[in-house]
């Protein structure tokens, strides 16, 4: 047993905590939290340089073959920093790619995901706002060698920047079991056809509306096999699940550093506010469940990482960080007082998303049903 | 990071599984495990023993000590795993007190003659042990006790009492602490002591739980004699070797793994037992609660590993393990009440009855697991360390 970082994953922590310093300042994340666009391409450039883009990806394909669980450390640095860039949607599509994509796929999509250059979306939810198969009601039709998509997709992170969508479709129809019959593609994001339109979250990240009008894919871009889409949907919904959690975590990380250390500068009736028992109760409570969270979510995406069975553990993890976070930025505020509660503080920052985050790739009570199943109830 | 056991770990982790096994099914009829069922009986009593009397065979009470007094010089991680199998298994046979508190003050501050009388007998098992520290007016404050200690010779003459003494009824042993120095600051005048107990000058009283059986006592000290080589560590210095030596499974790792088992038994009864023509698993709430349940136990597992292993690097942790206690003993609380309400009033029934459920066990674990969350530091004592030494906050 080894519960430490790697050496690697301690030196990404550092290097992404100061880069975050130097180039992401809430300054920026308000910024562009108000741009419809909400891209900084420079900064973009600066993280390819790093090799963070192509971190996942092998290096034959000009990445670095790095780990998903060394992602987890950056994951962490981006929540804690309100990341917005699409990091997170481009990581999510490349997984797939790597372990589903063709040959000739991954020569043509890697190396520029690698390099900076594209940018990549994942179009999996549709106005049913569930992650099940059966909410995927989007078509793909045949036609000679191409497949038509008709369909409306929503709560699309990244569309307005996306070069490609990686696009869940339905080629099939099988009333007993939805999850057979999806199929994945890699669509081109500016071909005739789609129509992005901005969504406006409480966390001001950057989400579309995006509606495919006959939009014309080549065969070619058949991810896996067809039909047979929807397990490596699962798959991926556990990354983006643990990836999810690490980000919520980084975010934990911020609260309980600064909700101390406020406390202990804060002084009323004479006293600093910390001095408080009722205050040090919060306190202790949230680094205590935060702290307990993120060590469950490090087991959880180790499991992953590792290939070994873990559906359950990720729920679980999922679930609980889900949970935590909820309720402790919102206590977060509290402790703030009437600060927290202004669009100047960074607290606000943290409870938006708060109110957000453990809704996306699975819910807390969602999440509870299927560990239940998982129990054999 | 690695949460893999090595494979010696995972061989000695199939040891114990075996082992534990296999004394669980030599259980007495009733027995139903938990931190203070061996004081309920003769019977249980008897059956604690000789699992001690096996484990002492095999070398396992003494798992982290130094070979030279029968240790086998094992790591944190090990006896992590050890005291998790045991409690799965809900089987007895280690002291609280002996091998956990006792010998690790002894090991750590006793002399060399102390350390050669007391510590091979303890990894025998030998001798078993009650903790006189609190006080009727010192409980959290434990420091402010009063039981006096005056010297007499080769001796000291114990004047006092202690209250909550858990097991002090079945023990032969007692440690205690007692003032020796009434002027100085009330850390600076404590001593640490270790005495027999079938002696004259103390009396042990019960006083009974609210589910009236007999844990703890009250004990009386009335010119109680106790040898000057029977302190530990130096004289007015025993506050220090307490803080040491309360190396008490700090993890909490045994309450999880008893919580595990708990819960899927109350799992199997849920898919099992039919409730307005449907298995109680069926419905959405249930579920939800049991989930969660699963949730928060996986969670404090991991918790007590990532303990454990700091605490295997050296590191003290002085919040962590806080944070350890009070949630794996909250949980308890939440776990036994959650199983009483999914099991409506069948689960108020206690033990004995034919219409009680899982043998009574969350009727009982409702009223012990309330002193779980006070024993050995309450849950406000564990956020106060929390706040005070994890996050420095001011007092
Ligand atoms: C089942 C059981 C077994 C026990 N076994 C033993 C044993 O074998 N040997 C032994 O020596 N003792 C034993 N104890 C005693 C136990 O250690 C004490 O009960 C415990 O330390 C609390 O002390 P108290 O009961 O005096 O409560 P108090 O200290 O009076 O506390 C009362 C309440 O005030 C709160 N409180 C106190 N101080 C503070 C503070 N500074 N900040 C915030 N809140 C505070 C407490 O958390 C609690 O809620 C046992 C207790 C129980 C219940």
């Amino acid at each position: 047993m080894n519960l430490d970082f790697t050496e690697t994953q301690e030196i990404l922590k550092k290097t992404a905590r100061e880069f975050m310093a130097r180039y992401y300042p809430k300054s920026l994340v308000r910024e562009l939290e108000e741009d419809a666009i909400g891209f900084r391409s420079d900064i973009w450039k600066e993280m390819a340089k790093l090799g963070w883009l192509g971190w996942i990806i092998p290096e034959e394909y000009d990445g670095v073959g790095g780990s998903f669980m060394d992602t987890v450390v950056l994951f962490e640095e981006m929540g804690r920093a309100c990341f917005l860039l699409p990091f997170f949607s481009t990581v999510i599509c490349t997984l797939p790619l790597v372990t589903a994509g063709s040959e000739e796929q991954k020569k043509e999509f890697l190396p520029g995901i690698a390099s900076g250059e594209t940018i990549f979306s994942l179009a999996l939810t549709e106005p049913s706002a569930t992650y099940d198969a059966a909410g995927i009601n989007t078509r793909a039709v045949v036609q000679g060698n191409e497949y038509l998509i008709n369909g409306t997709k929503l709560f699309i992170h990244d569309a307005q920047v996306a070069h490609y969508f990686l696009c869940a479709a339905r080629t099939k129809t099988n009333e007993s079991r939805p999850e057979d019959g999806i199929t994945l593609f890699i669509v081109d994001a500016k071909i005739p056809g789609i129509k992005i339109t901005p969504l406006h979250t409480i966390a001001d990240d950057k989400q579309c509306e995006v509606i495919f009008e006959n939009v014309k894919v080549a065969e070619k871009y058949v991810v896996g096999q067809l039909h047979q889409g929807f397990p490596i949907i699962e798959k991926l919904l556990e990354y983006a699940a643990m990836a999810k959690c690490a980000e919520m975590m980084g975010g934990a990380d911020w609260v309980v550093e600064n909700c101390t250390s406020y406390a202990t500068e804060r002084v009323q009736y004479g006293k600093p506010i910390g001095s408080y028992g009722i205050i040090q109760n919060y306190l202790a409570e949230m680094w205590a469940e935060i702290g307990i969270a993120k060590r469950f979510t490090y087991y959880a995406a180790w499991l992953l990482n590792e290939g070994l069975p873990c559906s359950k553990e990720v729920a679980m993890a999922k679930s609980w960080a889900g949970d935590v976070y909820r309720r402790w930025t919102r206590m977060g505020v509290q402790i703030f007082g009437g600060i927290g509660t202004t669009r100047e503080h960074d607290m606000g920052l943290y409870y938006r998303r708060g109110r957000q985050a453990p809704l996306l790739f699975g819910d807390p009570d969602s999440l509870r049903e299927k560990v239940a199943q998982e129990m054999g109830l | 990071m690695d949460f893999r056991l090595t494979a010696e770990q995972e061989s000695l982790k199939r040891e114990f599984e075996e082992f534990f096994a296999r004394e669980e099914s030599r259980a007495p009829e009733g027995w139903s495990g938990g931190l203070f069922a061996i004081f309920e009986s003769d019977e249980n009593w008897a059956y604690h023993r000789s699992v001690a009397e096996r484990l002492a065979e095999k070398g396992w009470l003494s798992l982290p000590w130094p070979k030279e007094y029968g240790g086998k010089e094992h790591s944190y991680i090990e006896q992590l795993i050890f005291n998790e199998v045991k409690a799965y298994h809900r089987v007895p046979g280690v002291d609280m007190w002996g091998p956990q508190i006792v010998a690790p003050s002894i090991l750590e501050h006793g002399s060399e003659e102390l350390k050669k009388k007391w510590l091979p007998r303890i990894a025998r098992g030998e001798i078993n042990w009650c903790q006189g520290w609190s006080e009727p007016n010192a409980g959290s404050d434990l420091a402010s006790l009063t039981t006096k200690a005056v010297e007499d010779g080769d001796d000291f003459v114990i004047n006092g009492q202690k209250i909550w003494t858990t097991g002090a009824h079945r023990a032969d042993h007692i440690f205690f602490l007692a003032r020796t120095d009434q002027n100085a600051p009330k850390h600076r005048g404590i001593t640490y002591f270790v005495s027999e107990i079938d002696k004259p000058g103390i009396t042990i009283r019960p006083l009974l739980y609210m589910h009236k059986k007999r844990e703890y006592n009250e004990v009386f000290f009335d010119n109680f004699r106790v040898p000057k080589k029977n302190v530990v560590g130096q004289v007015n210095q025993g506050w220090y070797v307490t803080m040491a030596g309360i190396n008490f499974e700090r993890s909490m790792i045994g309450t999880v793994a008893e919580l595990k088992r708990g819960l899927e038994e109350l799992v199997e009864f849920c898919k099992k037992t039919v409730h307005h023509g449907r298995p109680l698993g069926e419905a959405t709430l249930v579920r939800q609660k049991l989930a969660q349940m699963a949730i928060e136990l996986e969670a404090t597992k991991q918790w007590a590993y990532y303990v454990s292993w700091l605490q295997s690097k050296g590191q003290n942790v002085p919040a962590e393990s806080s944070a350890a206690k009070w949630f794996s003993s909250e949980l308890t609380v939440r776990f036994a009440n959650i199983a009483i309400e999914i099991m409506g009033l069948y689960g108020t029934l206690k033990e004995g009855s034919k219409w009680a459920r899982l043998q009574g066990r969350y009727e009982d674990l409702c009223q012990a697991s309330l002193g779980i969350t006070i024993a050995g530091g309450t849950t406000e004592t564990m956020k106060n360390i929390i706040a005070w030494m994890g996050l420095k906050l001011p007092r």
